[in-house]
């Protein structure tokens, strides 16, 4: 098994056909008693293993290409003083650690794991809780972060920071892992080309993940839950948000997904089911959302009226309190072709696209827009009398601001 | 006072209207509940419901039946038992036959089509319309001799917390758009029984939205446990104070 | 047994009763009679305690009656116009009383008897005549062996047959030696029932008299007669 994956991860880095190196294992029976004894020793393409125990040693740096596995979960702690794992230099494999207890600190970030400025680093299947930073990537190339499990217990908003951080980095890969209880789960400042695939994301403080100025990137398959304000991305060109699932963020200013400022983007297959507002949009450009599901939330979508040309359709509305709001008048953007439960119109010609176009905003979400306190009459009679009446003659409500081809029946996602 | 009660159940249990509340309460029910692919969306029709048609029917039938029960009233206080007895009795009687009656027309279905904290709450608030607009014909029926009188009165309370109520509180919202009025609505909207009931609801059905904003506000003040309870017991004092004063009139009325 | 001391009670401006002052002692059988609004309705029912008077005391076996409950055990009350919740059955009724007054005295049935009730047990009283529902209001009177019985109009609305067996109850209860207090518009009626008059006016009492004494005072032999001179002459001074 062990050569196994040691084989593999030769072929995921690149590597050239060398022969494995020598194996130093460390523990408190072993030949080295030291983590930082046994690094001392060991040379490019060595394999450091580690056996069960804990080991506190300070800040540890692995700065030659060595495969550092442990086995039988050894803990590294940091004694909330230390960095406990600095990564300096490129082809290095982290595995089957603990890894906990960093110190904190606002100048210099310490992490659980911190990779500086190394190409081709694989950190998997590790345990990382209690950290300030769970991993911090800056300034690395082609990184495999995998199946990690990255918890923070810290109740001190100062104690805690990232779960998995990325800062000016390319070509990244965050696969399977579950981060929870961090500030942000991830966080992408200036990174590009990434892929982030397959992880769960919960109830960190501020965003599940978080994108800031991150280009040409995808994240697929995730799923953010309870998080204190949910998906945020920002000033990013080109990202595609595909079959992700944003669930219960609940609360003031928490959205399932936040936009601003961004662009050229797709937003495709993802469900978006009990949140306060599904999508928050500001200032967001040529998006296209299509084939996803929104559930049960407060606000299906909140569409500032900085937005344009963007493109909703064939999306199911569904249970949500209230499906589309605005706080402007102008339509430049297209909602033509969803389904939202909410349509009571009819469809003579068989063409399953309703005869009567659908107005997503009712006269009641307007009034709440202006005056939220007013929410506490929802599903009052006379809120129900008001938004059929507003049905029938518009007048508050934006006319133009509707879908020409409501679908009769929900798209099958 | 079990004994009264029960007569008072058999008597009213075989009544028409009653029967034919009930039936309509099914047949609302259960076709909303099959016309609708989406339980929530039953759950949403039936609020109104709850809020429009069972308060109403609970004030006009309760206020009928105790004017049509004036001589039997007298009948009864010529027997040797306390007034306070025979009005509790009562009260208890008509009550209870108007909660099976809504629990066998509407409690049913929702159980059986939305069993889950949304229907379990809309039952409840179900049950509270019932009670306290019970109490409140009973209030309005101590008011006045006159049955066309009290019967005016008894419509117009459902009138004032079903429609007009709400109606003030949206005009007031919309004055005072510029001040933090969040805890001032918290306050106004105890002071309506339809409004407590429907809030219930509203916390479980919206949930998403209530936590947003101000929403969130009320989500503290009403969500939490204690919210529930203070909720509740405001429902039971809206049942309670009003049939109290009703029965503190009629222990020294003359018949 | 019953003493109303200096009762007064109105109605807003309406003064019904007027410091009314009023002896009535068991085995005496005492027709209340006057003419519309004068009070007898008003007085019957304060001493059932349906209605409060403002002020006076009424007295039920030396009792004051204010507040309490349990002197009505010792009453049956037959009233003038007796309607029921329309989906009760005659026999639930009867039940219903029955186990609000928990009788110990072994029951009476003989009017439930003679008025053959007993085949209309499962009847609605929505579905009664109004002959019929004054048949279960008197059988209620008397079932439970009350010491004093309050009749108001008890044969209005019986057919003869129905009311002569009435009668003949009212005439037995008396023998028994009870209290009985008869309202009744019917002067012929009572000749043969009563053995004292009460006559009531403008919420006063004019006088209680002994029968024989009315007759012999008057010089006629029968009530109606005996009465309706008095009124005359009253009418003349």
């Amino acid at each position: 098994m062990k050569y196994k994956l040691i084989v593999c991860s030769f072929f995921l880095l690149g590597f050239s056909a060398t022969a494995p190196g020598r194996q130093l294992l460390t523990g408190p029976f072993k030949q080295y008693h030291s983590i930082k004894q046994a690094l001392s020793k060991s040379q490019a393409g060595d394999t450091v293993l580690v056996f069960t125990g804990t080991y506190k040693e300070g800040n540890i740096i692995i700065d030659k290409p060595i495969y550092f596995k442990g086995t039988g979960n050894p803990v590294i702690d940091g004694e909330l003083k230390y960095e406990v794992l600095s990564v300096k230099s490129p082809n290095v494999i982290i595995e089957g650690f603990t890894i906990r207890n960093s110190g904190h600190g606002s100048l210099d970030d310490p992490g659980g794991i911190k990779v500086y400025a190394s190409n081709n680093v694989i950190i998997q299947n590790n345990k990382i809780e209690n950290n300030f930073f769970g991993i911090y990537i800056q300034y690395s190339k082609h990184c495999l972060i995998r199946n990690n499990f990255i918890i923070s217990n810290a109740t001190d908003e100062q104690l805690i920071g990232n779960g998995i951080h990325c800062w000016k980095s390319d070509s990244l890969q965050i696969t399977s892992n579950e981060i929870q209880g961090h500030r942000d789960g991830i966080y992408f400042e200036f990174v590009t080309n990434s892929d982030i695939f397959m992880n769960h994301s919960k109830n960190n403080i501020r965003y599940g993940l978080h994108f800031m100025f991150s280009n040409n990137d995808s994240y697929v398959l995730n799923t953010f839950t309870g998080n204190g304000a949910g998906v945020a991305v920002m000033f990013t060109k080109n990202v595609k948000m595909f079959h992700n699932v944003f669930e219960q963020n609940w609360g003031d200013a928490a959205y399932g997904l936040l936009l601003k400022e961004i662009s050229d983007s797709q937003i495709a297959g993802n469900t978006f089911i009990s949140n306060t507002s599904g999508i928050y949009m500001e200032g967001t450009n040529r998006i296209m959302v299509t084939k996803n599901s929104f559930h049960q939330n407060g606000w299906g979508m909140r569409i500032q009226a900085s937005c344009m040309d963007n493109i909703i359709t064939k999306n199911n509305f569904t249970g949500n309190t209230f499906d589309i709001t605005t706080n402007g008048s102008l339509v430049l953007n297209n909602f033509d072709g969803n389904y939202w439960d909410k349509y009571e119109g009819y469809d003579l010609n068989k063409d399953k696209k309703g005869d009567v176009p659908y107005h997503p905003i009712s006269l009641f979400s307007v009034i709440v827009e202006m005056n939220p306190p007013a929410m506490l009459l929802y599903r009052s009679i006379i809120v129900s009398l008001l938004d059929k009446s507003e049905k029938l003659i518009p007048s508050l409500t934006p006319d133009l601001f509707r879908d020409n081809t409501p679908l009769m029946r929900a798209i099958e996602l | 006072m079990y004994r009264i009660m029960k007569y008072v159940m058999l008597d009213i249990l075989k009544n028409k209207i009653l029967l034919f509340y009930t039936l309509l309460l099914a047949v609302l029910s259960w076709s909303v509940f099959s016309l609708e692919d989406n339980a929530t969306k039953g759950l949403l029709t039936l609020l109104n419901m709850v809020l429009l048609t069972v308060p109403l029917i609970a004030v006009i039938f309760s206020a009928i039946y105790v004017y049509n029960c004036g001589e039997f009233i007298e009948l009864l206080v010529s027997q040797p038992i306390k007034r306070t007895k025979i009005y509790i009795s009562i009260f208890t009687g008509l009550s209870i036959s108007l909660l099976l009656a809504f629990l066998a027309g509407a409690g049913i279905p929702i159980l059986i089509f939305s069993f889950n904290l949304s229907g379990l709450h809309l039952i409840m608030a179900g049950i509270f319309s019932t009670l306290v607009f019970t109490a409140l014909a009973f209030l309005s029926a101590s008011l006045t001799r006159d049955k066309a009188k009290g019967l005016g009165i008894a419509i117009l309370t459902w009138l004032f917390f079903a429609l007009l109520f709400d109606g003030i509180i949206l005009f007031l919202v919309f004055q005072f758009a510029e001040y933090p009025i969040e805890k001032m609505m918290i306050g106004i909207s105890v002071l309506s029984p339809i409004d407590l009931s429907r809030i219930l609801v509203l916390l479980e059905l919206d949930v998403s939205a209530m936590m947003g904003y101000t929403g969130a506000i009320f989500k503290e003040f009403f969500g939490t446990i204690t919210g529930r309870i203070f909720t509740i017991l405001l429902l039971l004092l809206w049942t309670i104070v009003p049939f109290l004063i009703a029965l503190l009139r009629f222990r020294k009325k003359d018949l | 047994m019953i003493a109303f001391k200096n009762i007064n009670k109105s109605f807003g401006r309406l003064k019904a009763l007027h410091d009314v002052t009023l002896d009535c002692d068991s085995g005496s059988t005492l027709a209340l009679i006057g003419p519309n609004g004068c009070g007898k309705t008003t007085l019957i029912k304060s001493l059932l305690g349906m209605v409060v008077p403002d002020s006076g005391q009424i007295l039920f076996n030396g009792k004051s009656i204010y507040n309490e409950h349990l002197y009505r055990n010792s009453i049956g009350y037959m009233p003038q116009i007796g309607r029921y919740p329309d989906n009760m059955t005659i026999g639930q009724i009867i039940d219903m009383i029955h186990e609000i007054r928990q009788p110990q005295k072994p029951i009476d049935d003989q009017l439930y008897k003679q008025f053959d009730l007993k085949n209309m047990a499962d009847k609605k009283m929505r579905t009664l005549s109004g002959g019929t529902t004054q048949k279960v209001s008197a059988t209620l009177a008397f079932m439970f062996n009350p010491d004093v019985l309050i009749l108001d109009e008890p044969t209005a609305g019986l057919d003869p047959l129905a009311s002569e067996i009435l009668k003949e109850k009212i005439i037995q209860e008396k023998k028994a030696g009870k209290l009985i207090l008869i309202t009744s518009h019917l002067l012929s009626e009572l000749d043969e029932m009563v053995n004292g008059i009460i006559f009531m006016q403008d919420g006063k009492i004019v006088f209680k008299k002994e029968v024989e004494l009315i007759k012999t005072e008057t010089g006629e032999d029968r009530l109606s007669k005996a009465i309706a001179k008095i009124l005359k002459s009253a009418n003349h001074v």
